[in-house]
């Protein structure tokens, strides 16, 4: 039986022009990332500053043009679309911003904030829009009495709850939430975790959650993809890739979270150096200057994903390290 | 006989001056730092561990932030006993200079972009320890190559633009270091960093730590990085200490219902998965931190308690002794 594909990305790769009047190379942002969403799934995209996967999140949501590869939506090619079409295509993908400060209009009351993507794209009437902008409010735990106010009179995690309703009114199919809680307090992370995870299973919300910490997207996530300097590394359902990740820079990913306990101030293994430059990545694998285990041949050739078990793929070659 | 602590803090009061009105941003704490010692202050948004280490660092916001009660006392490296809240001008900036080195979130906010980073760690070794030009310009390699910087003589003749983010902290460090100070204060050093350096960064300090047996107070939100790098931690909320003591104690038996509502709240590597497949939701705190303008009554932390009373409310909770060093802000604390 086929599953049901909502979102599938092929060979998505961005290259971003150097600054103006230098004489730069490219940015090679995001290269030749591939991967699918059944429908009612959670993807996660985690990696570092440089990974690509905010770039991959807004490729996604139609933000910004590819440089080469496609994005299917629901069946449909989305990278060569019309403006009207596009316009219509927003509706049904929306986007959750991480800061929610900068993303909430100060001059704008709640209600117009929650209308306006309904009167873009004009949904009924003036007062079923209404309607729709009160129902998402409730259902991200905020109080009607709300759509009055402005963004300055609620704390960091009311307006981030704000910043959901706004993508739920519209009634979307797919959502990008592209670090939703990193901004907020730990004690209000959660909350924001548990809210989504409730509306995620609640309304059946295929989502594309991108997040630098592995640790908040666990709860979250069905499938998660590492990336690293705009490639993939390892993509394994969530399960696998907590309790046996293969790739060694999933690993060191994992044992660089400093753990809430400190029994287990564990000897960590340390990545020597720092994150190279999208702008002039490594030869062959990206990782390889930083790779404990990299050998002369990780510099010949980038490595292919390859699926060691089902559904989980590594791009690495050192196949002997496995069980270390 | 105990060595006297390289900073005794005693019911430092910090006041903010907004809108026509004082806040109270830290409220009756005491804290101490002995040689060699790392103590952590860890707290949310508005916990009033940034203005604890500006209060000590004499860099609250001039006509705003205001130490109105308590005494700040620093151990010089040449022994000498200094009341920071008591002197200002010159004689602080030459306390500071000499004594106590600081390093920040963001790398760039210290660094100056037209300066090398060479001239930047030169200068203080010039202007506190009367070295001339050449020999500080040594010592600033020395100390480039002592936090790990690769190519360091090379690396003293860049501008902090051509480093990147983890280079330019370790650049910021080698300059706090610079005049071999008593006392680090360190604050959320490794917030903006990514995870892979931010390992390498705790890694670096703490050896640097043991090696000059500094003491250092490290401000941080991150329970995870408190555990990795602090011999004693306090947990601030709302302005005041509610929990302090060993690492290990406090976050094997937290005694304080917010120091167990945050520890249940980190997300722990590893745990989630079965949870999730349970259907149980992650552990909450409820509510959101209180507005310092608006404090509720009695503890601050009752409105969001679990295990709030009457007494909660009709007064401010004493910090209780648990037994073996750990205090706890709570009339509760032996049922939590």
């Amino acid at each position: 039986m086929a599953s049901d594909i909502l979102l599938e990305v092929n060979g998505l790769t961005k290259h971003f022009p150097p600054v103006a009047f230098s004489r730069g190379p490219v940015v090679r942002a995001v290269e030749d990332v591939s991967f699918a969403i059944p429908r009612g799934q959670v993807v996660s995209l985690v990696g570092e500053s440089g990974s690509g996967k905010t770039t991959v999140g807004r490729m996604v949501a139609h933000l910004i043009e590819p440089t080469a590869g496609s994005v299917r939506f629901d069946g449909v090619e989305t990278t060569k679309l019309s403006r009207r079409e596009l316009r219509r295509m927003h509706a049904r993908v929306q986007y959750i911003f991480q800061d929610p400060f900068a993303s909430l209009s100060p001059r704008m009351t709640i209600g117009e904030i929650l209308t306006e993507g309904l009167d873009i794209q004009r949904v009924g009437t003036r007062a079923e829009r209404q309607e729709r902008a009160v129902a998402a409010l409730t259902s991200v735990d905020l109080p009607p009495d709300a759509m009055a106010r402005y963004a300055h009179e609620f704390s960091g995690g009311q307006r981030q709850r704000i910043g959901i309703a706004r993508a739920l009114a519209l009634a979307p199919e797919l959502i990008v939430a592209d670090e939703p809680v990193s901004a907020l307090d730990v004690s209000i992370q959660a909350q924001i975790v548990n809210l989504l995870r409730d509306l995620q299973v609640r309304l059946g919300l295929t989502m594309l959650f991108i997040a630098h910490d592995l640790a908040v997207v666990e709860y979250l996530a069905d499938t998660v993809i590492v990336l690293y300097l705009g490639r993939v590394m390892e993509v394994a359902p969530s399960r696998q890739l907590y309790a046996a990740p293969r790739h060694p820079y999933t690993r060191a990913l994992l044992s660089a979270v400093p753990s809430p306990d400190p029994t287990r101030r564990a000897a960590r293994q340390l990545l020597k150096g720092d994150i190279p430059s999208p702008a002039n990545p490594p030869s062959g694998c990206v990782f390889r200057t930083r790779c404990p285990f990299a050998v002369e041949p990780c510099a010949a050739g980038v490595p292919a994903l390859r699926e060691m078990a089902p559904g989980h793929f590594k791009a690495c070659i050192r196949d002997d390290i496995d069980t270390a | 006989m105990q060595p006297e602590p390289i900073l005794a803090v005693s019911g430092l009061r910090t006041v903010f001056h907004i809108a026509g009105g004082d806040v109270v941003a830290v409220r009756d704490l005491d804290l101490t730092v002995a040689a060699g010692e790392t103590v952590a202050l860890v707290g949310e948004s508005g916990s009033g561990k940034s203005v604890t280490g500006l209060s000590v660092m004499g860099l609250l916001p001039r006509g705003i932030g205001r130490i109105a009660a308590g005494t700040l006392r620093l151990r010089r490296k040449s022994g000498e006993m200094v009341e920071l809240q008591a002197i200002g001008g010159e004689a602080l900036r030459r306390v500071r200079g000499n004594d106590i080195g600081m390093v920040f979130q963001e790398p760039l906010t210290s660094l100056n972009p037209v300066y090398t980073v060479g001239e930047q760690i030169a200068e203080p070794i010039r202007i506190h320890l009367g070295r001339s030009r050449r020999e500080a310009w040594a010592q600033a390699v020395r100390l480039l190559e002592d936090v790990g910087i690769p190519d360091p003589a090379r690396r003293a003749g860049q501008y902090p633009h051509e480093l990147s983010g983890g280079m330019r902290q370790r650049a910021t460090i080698a300059m706090a270091l610079a005049c071999d100070p008593a006392l680090l204060i360190a604050d959320e050093p490794t917030t903006a960093l990514d995870v892979t350096i931010q390992a390498q960064i705790l890694d670096l300090l703490a050896r640097l730590q043991q090696e000059r047996g500094m003491g250092m107070l490290f401000v941080t939100h991150n329970l995870g990085v408190v555990a990795e790098i602090a011999d004693r931690v306090a947990v601030m909320y709302a302005g005041s200490i509610v929990e302090t003591g060993s690492v290990t104690r406090v976050f094997a038996h937290p005694r304080h219902p917010y120091t167990k509502g945050l520890m249940r709240s980190v997300p722990r590597l590893g745990e989630a998965t079965a949870l999730k497949e349970a259907g149980t939701p992650l552990p909450t705190i409820s509510g959101s931190v209180p507005s310092l303008v608006n404090l509720p009554p009695g503890c601050p932390f009752a409105p969001r308690c679990p295990y709030r009373i009457d007494a909660c409310v009709s007064a401010y909770p004493p910090l209780a002794d648990t037994g073996e060093g750990q205090l706890s802000r709570c009339i509760r604390w032996q049922e939590v």
